[in-house]
């Protein structure tokens, strides 16, 4: 059974007289530990489809399901809960909350998801030097490098090993050398943890790590391969 | 301290002039308070106190129905027996007895119709101030039997003095004519014109004769050291006059209800100005967290879209709140206490604060009430107001549309 299943995903914005097509039928199926890469130019509708499957916003048209669940039916509330539990978000940039820790960053979503106090601290300590922030788990965000606030977002998103990962052009903010440890970091929790990726890109570097690449352009996919070069 | 707590404080930080500005309004506002309602009590305990003072004490025994309707034959038998009972429940507290009634008083060349209280010479002092306010002449002593001590303004109006005679016409308990000449030996000057004009004292003695009171009196008053202490002392004096159905005991509420009536009016429009002053602050507190909640849009759009509920962004909210209005409850409580601790050490008067003197005989000076419920009352409604304020900023959070907000900047 696939984990995730998209079918005629539509969804038109409209700014101010233009009626934009974010999604015109878009239509995918996601398996369990993949690891792909969504790339298409500016405005084809690449963080509409993220925030679609992490139920972020309201489709117009077409369904979603997670493991047979159907995202696009559930209600604001389940909705938060879905994303709290099964679903970890990295975003392109300003993930973190400004006056915490980087620790507490990761701490923050485990109290919210219930984990109890002695567990929270341990998990984010490990999740921290997992990620490779050994002994900066007490700086502030903007104590910390753009490739070290990315990590640290990562950490949060995985620490309680969601079924999915969605990122959000991730290394959009990032360096080279940043962007290429970020995707490194990718690629190892997702072989190592069976931890399915999603991320949406311009970048070609990033795409390289990509299992199956899928091209969007005007709302529509417009390719969608398996790449063998990893 | 919770995480959620931590992150509280430290949001309120991040703009700190903001909310130092916003702390010094509660600041100023709860000072202010502090002082405001702590000399306002004060004054209400000075005026009640030196109202009760002066002469009808801070509880009274009398006959039911004697204050509604003061006639001498609703009286207290044995009145001076009962008040000795009294003075051995009631060992702090002095005890008067006395007797009253109507006469018409006559000089040589005038008549008025006055009241004519009997007293003790010797127990009068400890439940009334008119016997040290006797101007000229002196006040009635024990050996005393024909006296009389008026107020200053009914000596001018009889165009008498010390040493005069004056004619009492009345009629005694039993329906009998009652008549007595007595000497002028004193006149007070209260500073209560109804008391100078129209009222005038004797020894119970011989008003008792005079009157044909056989035994007999109109009431018992008692006071206390402090308004603090009246209602033990009523509980006490209840059971003294248990046994006689007849009679009841009121305290200063039941024998002034004026009093009470001029104090809720005042406290009125004193709470009208405050309630103004609580509702700026807690816009200032409107503004502020207004402000702070739109811009952090963002940062709560990606908080929400991690799956953390509006509700748990909305507690943020309010505990940020609450623990500005902390800070400036605690530093504001604290300042109100040291201003308020100076005055009620030296003594607080203000231009215009003679004429409330005057009406209600007291003294120049006001000291505050320094008392856990008037430290407390006014930033205690700050504090609350301030958490009202934030609700709506709070409330908003639950429209948040995490898609919407992480697209703004
Ligand atoms: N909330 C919205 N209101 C109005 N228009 C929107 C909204 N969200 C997206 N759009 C429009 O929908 C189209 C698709 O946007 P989307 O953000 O999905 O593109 P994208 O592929 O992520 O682009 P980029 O690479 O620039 O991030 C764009 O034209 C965008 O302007
Ligand atoms: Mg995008």
């Amino acid at each position: 059974m696939p984990n995730i299943l998209c079918n005629d995903l539509c969804k038109t914005y409209r700014q101010g007289d233009a009626v934009i097509k974010a999604l015109d039928h878009v239509t995918l199926e996601i398996e369990p530990g993949d690891f792909i890469c969504l790339s298409g130019p500016s405005g084809s509708g690449k963080t509409t489809l993220l925030n679609m499957i992490g139920g972020l916003d309201e489709l117009d048209r077409g369904e979603i399901s997670i493991d047979g669940q159907r995202v696009d039916q559930l209600s604001k509330g389940p909705l938060a809960d879905l994303r709290l539990h099964h679903i970890g978000f990295v975003f392109q940039a300003y993930n973190l909350i400004p006056v915490l820790s980087a620790r507490e960053n990761v701490e923050f979503v485990m109290q919210v998801q219930g984990v109890p106090a002695r567990e929270r601290r341990r998990k984010s300590m490990a999740i921290l030097k997992e990620v490779g922030l050994d002994g900066l788990e007490d700086r502030r965000p903007a104590q910390l490098s753009g490739g070290q606030q990315q990590r640290v977002a990562v950490a949060r998103a995985i620490v309680s090993q969601p079924k999915l990962v969605l990122a959000d052009e991730p290394t959009a903010n990032l360096d080279s050398v940043s962007a290429t440890h970020l995707m490194e970091l990718f690629r190892e929790l997702n072989q190592n943890h069976g931890v399915t990726f999603l991320i949406s890109t311009h970048d070609e570097r990033v795409m390289r790590y990509a299992r199956r690449l899928i091209r969007m352009q005007d709302g529509k996919v417009i390719s969608d391969e398996i790449q063998k070069s990893v | 301290m919770t995480l959620t707590l931590r992150m509280a404080w430290r949001n309120i930080w991040r703009h700190s002039r903001r909310t130092w500005l916003t702390a010094t309004a509660m600041i100023f506002s709860n000072v202010l308070l502090v002082f405001m309602i702590a000399l306002q009590f004060g004054s209400y305990d000075m005026m009640i106190d030196n109202t009760l003072k002066l002469f009808s004490g801070h509880l009274q025994v009398q006959a039911e129905g004697y204050q509604d309707n003061p006639k001498l034959r609703s009286s207290i038998a044995d009145v001076r027996s009962l008040a000795a009972e009294l003075r051995t429940a009631l060992p702090e507290a002095r005890v008067a007895p006395r007797a009253a009634g109507f006469a018409l008083v006559s000089s040589e060349d005038r008549t008025f119709g006055i009241e004519v209280v009997g007293v003790e010479p010797a127990s009068e002092p400890g439940v009334s101030t008119i016997p040290g306010m006797v101007t000229a002449g002196r006040y009635l002593e024990e050996a005393d039997s024909a006296a009389i001590v008026i107020g200053a303004a009914m000596a001018r109006n009889l165009k008498v003095g010390t040493g005069d005679e004056l004619t009492l016409l009345g009629s005694g308990r039993d329906g009998s004519f009652a008549a007595g000449i007595v000497t002028v030996v004193g006149t007070f000057d209260s500073g209560s014109s109804d008391m100078d004009r129209a009222l005038a004292e004797v020894p119970l003695p011989w008003f008792q004769d005079t009157f044909a009171m056989r035994g007999h009196g109109n009431s018992i008053a008692v006071a206390v050291d402090q308004l603090g202490a009246v209602a033990d002392a009523r509980a006490a004096a209840a059971t003294v006059i248990n046994d006689r159905d007849d009679l009841v005991v009121l305290d200063w509420n039941a024998l002034h209800p004026g009093l009470r009536q001029a104090i809720q009016a005042d406290l009125s429009s004193a709470w009208f100005m405050y309630g103004v002053l609580i509702i700026l602050v807690g816009f200032s507190v409107l503004n502020t967290q207004l402000m702070s909640v739109l811009e952090r849009t963002r940062e709560f759009g990606v908080i929400t879209a991690l799956g953390v509920r509006p509700r748990r962004l909305a507690s943020l909210v309010m505990q940020e709140t609450a623990l500005m209005a902390l800070v400036g409850m605690a530093v504001g409580l604290f300042l109100g206490w040291l201003v308020t601790l100076y005055f009620h050490v030296h003594g607080f008067s203000y231009p215009g604060m003679e004429e409330l003197a005057e009406r209600f005989n007291l003294p120049g000076e006001m000291y505050p009430s320094i008392t856990f419920g008037t430290m407390i009352l006014g930033p205690g409604v700050v504090f609350l107001f301030c958490l009202l304020a934030a609700v709506y900023p709070a409330l908003r959070l639950f429209r948040l549309h995490p898609v919407d907000a992480m697209r703004t900047v």
